[in-house]
């Protein structure tokens, strides 16, 4: 067991013995180290001021992420190296980001100019060239400016990305691997004492004991959301179990009836998998949030938080994925859709932990659409969220599974609908009638700042109606302002 | 004698332009690169600094205080004072103009978030903590939230103001037709990347030095002098660059400069006071929300004959700047389009909302969407298309124009512009093929909108129109310039300084500009209302020649030449044939005692304006620009993204086009933001419900299109003399983006032709939904 973290900071290895387990690497950079180039905009992720680049080795390869360091607990840097605006420059000269946009004037006020440098350095080194505008964009969503309008950023984006990275940390990449390999020894790590502590176990088992034994501890990953509870809340969360060690939760397995994620797989990590199940599922995995949130957010934590408003959980519920849960030594498998019970309750037992969702792949007569409804279309909370899965024979829907986030206390299934969608005729319009009324029966939504009741229902309804639009199949007439499907009739 | 005139005209203006007119980089571009450049929290702090909180009642919005009992607060761990009303020395007031807006709240609470009292704090988590303990009982009244709920109370913040042109709204009575609407716009956070900060470092003599986000030292040395009972002597305020600002570091600075330096004069230690996000958006103004009503009257061509349009706003608590921005609004009612006769009539309304105020464009905004409103309408009630009833309406060019507050628009370019780009932007073709598109698709509707922008350059409060610089040339050649601008990522800094280099034939990094400073330059105004350049640049320009006449007089007579023998250049001088270094100029005429230190100061001419008789010439010229949107919206969901933008802007001689071209975008950009995805949302009770970026959602880089395509105008020259024939660019761009609305509008149109879709700002997928849902319904019946 190891009583300290240990990180790279540039290229120097630094042990830290003595934090508080919800410090933030913005706080330790900004109050610690005094390094001011990191900035704060909003101290919930959303902003993208305080992005940062955290590098780690997958498959023997340096790879690097942003991330948002306002959010992002100190301790959860352990075998990691970190990055900042000021690491950029060297022998004197600019970093390729930094005299791109300085050439293409694309910073003006500068407040949010570090975390754009650090987002493109992280796409700098991603390694596929040339990229387009688009991709730029997608990699630039959590970032805001208020300046610029980001044409210019893009652009000094566009003109960087179309060689490969050949830069002073691409020149140390080996040594790099070599010391963060060095770091990463898969030993149980607890810093702190019996009241406070940060803890990041090594393994599955160490993680199972631990949390039997220490069952009101908080299991932390991404800390996408509970980084906000800190920030915004205040609250103290004196302890603290990191997941994002733990080997055995962040595989990935696959075969041909279904795909399974370890709880600790992330949104970055699973992006692939996903878009070969579905081209809405890749569609979506961009707008879940921008790469920050999805360099750090894991389904098994938008699943275990029990949100009413969480992204994936409709889907999955569509898509009839199930999930293991274990307690010690003891695991159990059970429906996504029975682990929610009610707003802030899910069938987890005190002491046990989510380890992995295994997700079914839809058979050749089934049909997958999901659709996100939100006021901005990246980096923004769903105010409605829809899964289908249709299953259609001779033109004929035989069996539904319709899911929603946003529409109830809990993401749940539109019941009535989907036994009312059973026997109608894609060719008949009127025969969708019914379950496009039945929905009004299955919620009741509520209004707040992200849309109206009116609103939702409404939406509900239409995503429904467009769903079996697209299955009736008009390839004449669009259907999606974003994202792209081939539409043609389900039954041909 | 002639009228005393302390402008030189630019005519005048002998200077070889090496830097003017280039697209120089930002004067600060290295230093945001990389992380260097200062902002506020960056500063080192002192070894015994303190941080300072603001606190109020955590829900209550609106009624008396009964009592307060800070005592869990005081006894918290780490914390050293908590500052209430009585502890104020001097006045209890932060407000630019009336007086009504207090640093602590005593005796009522008027907005949810009111601050109370502040914590003061060896650490700012201490003090966050801290102020959550407080015990604050308040008697709550039924709060006024809504415009509509103002207007049936008839509670307002200032009288109703209205001007009248011709006839006014009895011509309604002989318009060929007469069509009537209504529409509310919805307000918008400045959401500036760094908040609200203030850092108050107590000096000898009880004096205090104020390092402040703002667009506006002297207004905060005031205000803190007046807090703390202090002379303006005592106080100095200083800004190296704001993290943004548009608007919205004006006036709603200065309260939290006010806290920090009462804090720093109790404790004697250096006091920050850093909103966090939450608390900026909760606690500071906005962009005025508006509800319009209006009827007009046309010809069956479309011509405008007579409008009568009522403007209500909502003001928040407090007066603050919307007397001026409710005067704009008005000033902007008529945009670019000329009408013989309007009445046009504002009310000033108070809510239990925090106070409005100034954001770019200040009033215009709304103003001009009303316009541009009342264009659709009339294009739906004629069938004429609408650019061609926009075209019928336009100010001539040949000055014959009056608006309807009395100035004629003598310099109108819009015609010509708008010709130009509506041959660049295709817009007629692509008329045609979104009509075809329409046709064939029932699920996505397209729209197309090219609307003009005439924006009036100059403060409507005569007397703010006035700047001073400051220009000191060291003895070894190197030059330091300060002005009563502030930097706030608008690239001032760099253009004040190109005029100073080309005023001496300098390179331009030769020019240091230091931090705006009380100290150095006095009395100053905003940096707002588009100003900047034309004041503080012209200014810099008066006190740069200033030095280099004394200059040529001291070579004349040295080398016994005349003074148009001297030329300055490339960092050398030209004295009858004959070649220095700037450097070694410089050196002899410190040795022969010529004063190389000089203000330099400006005041716009010709303005006029007389409020009571609603009629003067309120500014100093207009700028013109138009752009061209088109956008898809989904009829299922009312989701919408924007296609294309076409942008052409005139900056007159652009005094560095870059920086113009950045202003030009991120203007669009952000008043694309305020009319689509940013929407204020408050509860019924007046709780804001969207205070950070996970609820408000200003526009990230996908919603800006690939393909957004701007120019400047190319004839572009002011035609009055300001600093190089430049024209502000700060604000107009932002009204450029009504196009997005317009188009948004003409998408919803598709599904039912004939009707004027029934759209409110902001265009969220919801409020699309709406007026789809409503134009189905007309279209039924």
């Amino acid at each position: 067991m190891r009583t300290h973290i240990q990180f790279l900071r540039g290229q120097n290895k630094i042990s830290l013995s003595d934090f508080h387990p919800t410090m933030t690497v913005l706080e330790y950079l900004r109050s610690t180290e005094r390094s001011k180039g990191t900035k704060e905009g909003c101290a919930e992720g959303d902003c993208g001021a305080c992005t940062v680049a955290i590098g780690r080795v997958k498959n023997g390869k340096l790879v690097y992420h942003p991330i948002n360091a306002c959010i992002h607990f100190v301790g959860m840097l352990d075998g990691c190296q970190l990055l900042t605006v000021e690491d950029l420059h060297a022998d004197g000269h600019y970093h390729a980001v930094q005299q791109a946009m300085i050439e293409h004037h694309a910073s003006q006020c500068g407040f949010c100019t570090p975390g754009i440098v650090m987002a493109l350095f992280t796409m700098f080194h991603a390694g596929s060239t040339p990229v387009t505008k688009s991709e730029i964009r997608d990699w630039l969503a959590g970032n805001l400016c208020r300046c610029t309008g980001y044409r210019p950023i893009v652009d000094a984006a566009f003109e960087v990305m179309q060689k490969p990275a050949n830069d002073h940390f691409s020149k140390h990449a080996t040594e790099t691997v070599h010391l963060l390999d060095e770091l990463n020894d898969r030993m149980d790590v607890f810093v702190g004492d019996d009241e406070h502590y940060f803890a990041s176990p090594g393994d599955l088992t160490s993680l199972t004991e631990m949390y039997k034994d220490n069952p009101d501890a908080l299991l932390v990953n991404g800390a996408t959301d509970i980084g906000l509870w800190v920030t915004k809340q205040l609250r103290s969360l004196p302890a603290l179990i990191h997941l994002g060690r733990v080997h055995e939760l962040t595989k990935i397995e696959q075969d041909t009836r279904s795909v399974t994620l370890g709880a600790a797989v992330t949104y970055a990590d699973s992006e692939k998998i996903m878009a070969d199940l579905d081209c809405d599922l890749a569609a979506l995995w961009k707008r879940i949030g921008a790469k920050q949130v999805r360099a750090c957010g894991t389904v098994g934590g938008n699943i275990a938080n029990g949100s009413p408003i969480g992204d994936t959980p409709p889907v999955l519920i569509a898509l009839n994925a199930e999930i293991t849960l274990r307690h010690g030594a003891t695991s159990r498998t059970i429906p996504l859709d029975e682990y929610f019970i009610a707003y802030g309750k899910q069938d987890r037992k005190t002491g046990e932990l989510l380890v992995s969702i295994k997700i079914p792949r839809p058979q050749e007569n089934q049909h997958f659409r999901c659709f996100k409804i939100t006021k901005r279309f990246d980096q923004d909370i769903s105010a409605v969220m829809a899964g289908f899965l249709i299953d259609v024979s001779d033109g004929v829907v035989t069996k539904a599974r319709i899911a929603f986030g946003g529409m109830a206390a809990t993401p749940a299934r539109a019941h009535q609908t989907e036994n009312a969608l059973v026997g109608a005729s894609l060719d008949a319009p009127d025969s969708w009638n019914v379950a496009l009324e039945k929905l009004e029966q299955d919620f009741t939504p509520l209004s707040d700042m992200r849309a109206s009741a009116e609103y939702r229902s409404e939406i509900a309804k239409n995503l429904l109606l467009k769903t079996l639009i697209e299955l009736a199949g008009d390839d004449q007439v669009q259907t999606r302002l974003t994202g792209k499907r081939v539409v043609g009739h389900a039954a041909s | 004698m002639p009228h005393h005139n302390s402008n030189p005209q630019m005519s005048d203006m002998a200077v070889n332009l090496r830097h003017v007119g280039k697209p120089i980089k930002h004067d600060s571009a290295e230093l945001h690169v990389s992380g260097a450049a200062r902002y506020i929290d960056d500063i080192p702090e002192p070894a015994d600094i303190l941080h300072v909180v603001p606190g109020g009642h955590p829900q209550a919005v609106c009624g008396s205080i009964k009592s307060v009992d800070l005592d869990a607060v005081r006894n918290a761990p780490g914390i050293v004072d908590v500052l209430v009303a009585s502890n104020i020395p001097g006045v209890n007031d932060v407000s630019p103009i009336l007086g009504d807006d207090p640093v602590l709240a005593s005796d009522f609470v008027r907005f949810h978030g009111d601050v109370i009292f502040a914590v003061v704090a060896e650490t700012r988590d201490l003090a966050l903590r801290a102020a959550r303990l407080a015990n604050i009982v308040i008697e709550e009244n039924q709060p006024v939230i809504t415009i509509k709920e103002a207007l049936e109370s008839n509670s307002q913040v200032l009288d109703d103001y209205a001007f009248v042109k011709g006839r006014g709204a009895e011509a309604l009575e002989h318009a060929g037709e007469v069509l009537t609407g209504s529409f509310s716009i919805g307000g918008q956070d400045h959401f500036y990347l760094e908040g609200q900060i203030s850092l108050a470092v107590p000096q000898e003599n009880g004096d205090m030095l104020v390092y402040c986000s703002t667009q506006h030292p002297s207004e905060v040395q005031h205000l803190v002098a007046k807090v703390l009972g202090k002379a303006d002597h005592a106080i100095t305020v200083e800004c190296r660059r704001m993290g943004g600002g548009f608007g919205g570091k004006e006036t709603q600075a200065s309260q939290w400069a006010a806290l920090a330096a009462l804090a720093a004069a109790r404790s004697g230690r250096a006091c920050k006071m850093r909103l966090d996000r939450d608390a900026d958006m909760q606690l500071t103004g906005k962009r005025h929300e508006f509800d319009v009503s209006y009827r007009v009257g046309h010809t069956p061509d479309g011509v405008l004959e007579s409008i009568d349009v009522d403007f209500a706003s909502r003001c928040g608590c407090s007066a603050d700047l919307s007397g001026s921005i409710n005067d704009r609004t008005m000033f902007h009612a008529d945009n670019c389009y000329d009408v013989p006769h309007a009445a046009i009539k504002t009310r000033r309304m108070k809510t239990n909302t925090v106070s409005n105020t100034a954001f770019r464009g200040f009033g215009g905004p709304q103003g001009m969407l009303f316009a541009e409103r009342m264009m659709d309408h009339i294009a739906i009630s004629t069938g004429v298309d609408p650019l061609d009833v926009r075209k019928r309406n336009f100010y001539s060019a040949d000055g014959t124009g009056v608006t309807p507050y009395g100035m004629a628009v003598e310099d109108c370019i819009i015609a010509d512009l708008v010709e130009t780009l509506e041959k660049t932007s295709d817009y007629r073709r692509r008329r045609k093929n979104i009509s075809a598109y329409n046709s064939k698709n029932t699920i996505l509707k397209k729209g197309i909108s090219l609307t003009p922008v005439k924006f009036g350059i100059s403060f409507t409060a005569t007397h703010l129109n006035q700047a001073g610089a400051l220009v000191h040339v060291y003895s070894d050649g190197s030059i330091q310039l300060n002005h009563g601008g502030t930097e706030m990522g608008q690239g001032l800094y760099i253009k004040i300084a190109q005029i100073v280099a080309d005023v001496f034939g300098v390179d331009v990094e030769r020019i240091r500009v230091t931090a705006t400073n009380t100290s150095r330059v006095p009395n100053t105004s905003a940096t707002a209302a588009s100003s900047g350049a034309d004041l503080n640049g012209m200014a810099a320009y008066n006190a740069a020649m200033k030095i280099l006449q004394r200059l040529k007089c001291f070579l004349a007579e040295r080398h016994d030449c005349a003074e148009q023998d001297i030329a300055f250049a490339n960092n050398s001088v030209q004295v009858y044939g004959k070649e220095f270094t700037f450097n070694s100029i410089v050196g002899d005429a410190y040795l022969d005692r010529v004063s190389l230190s000089s203000t330099g100061f400006y005041k716009t001419p010709k303005i006029t304006w007389d409020r009571e008789k609603g009629t003067g010439r309120p500014f100093y010229y207009f700028a013109y620009g138009a752009a061209v949107s088109e956008v898809t919206i989904d009829t299922l969901t009312g989701e919408m993204i924007v296609d294309r933008i076409d942008i052409l802007h005139d900056a007159g001689k652009s005094l560095n086009p870059a920086i113009d071209i950045g202003q030009i975008e991120g203007g669009f950009v952000q008043g694309m933001g305020w009319l689509t995805t940013e929407e204020l949302v408050y509860d019924n009770a007046g709780h804001l419900k969207t205070h950070a970026p996970s609820t408000y959602k200003i526009p990230c880089a996908n919603d800006v299109p690939e393909d957004f395509r701007v120019a400047l105008y190319q004839p572009g020259e002011n035609r009055e003399p300001t600093i190089h024939r430049s024209k502000a660019v700060g604000e107009p761009p932002l009204m450029l983006a009504n196009s997005v609305f317009c188009a948004i509008s003409d998408a919803i149109l598709a599904t039912c032709p004939g009707t004027l879709p029934q759209l409110d700002a902001p265009a969220t997928p919801q409020n699309i939904l709406a007026a789809l849902r409503i134009a189905r319904k007309n279209g039924q019946n």
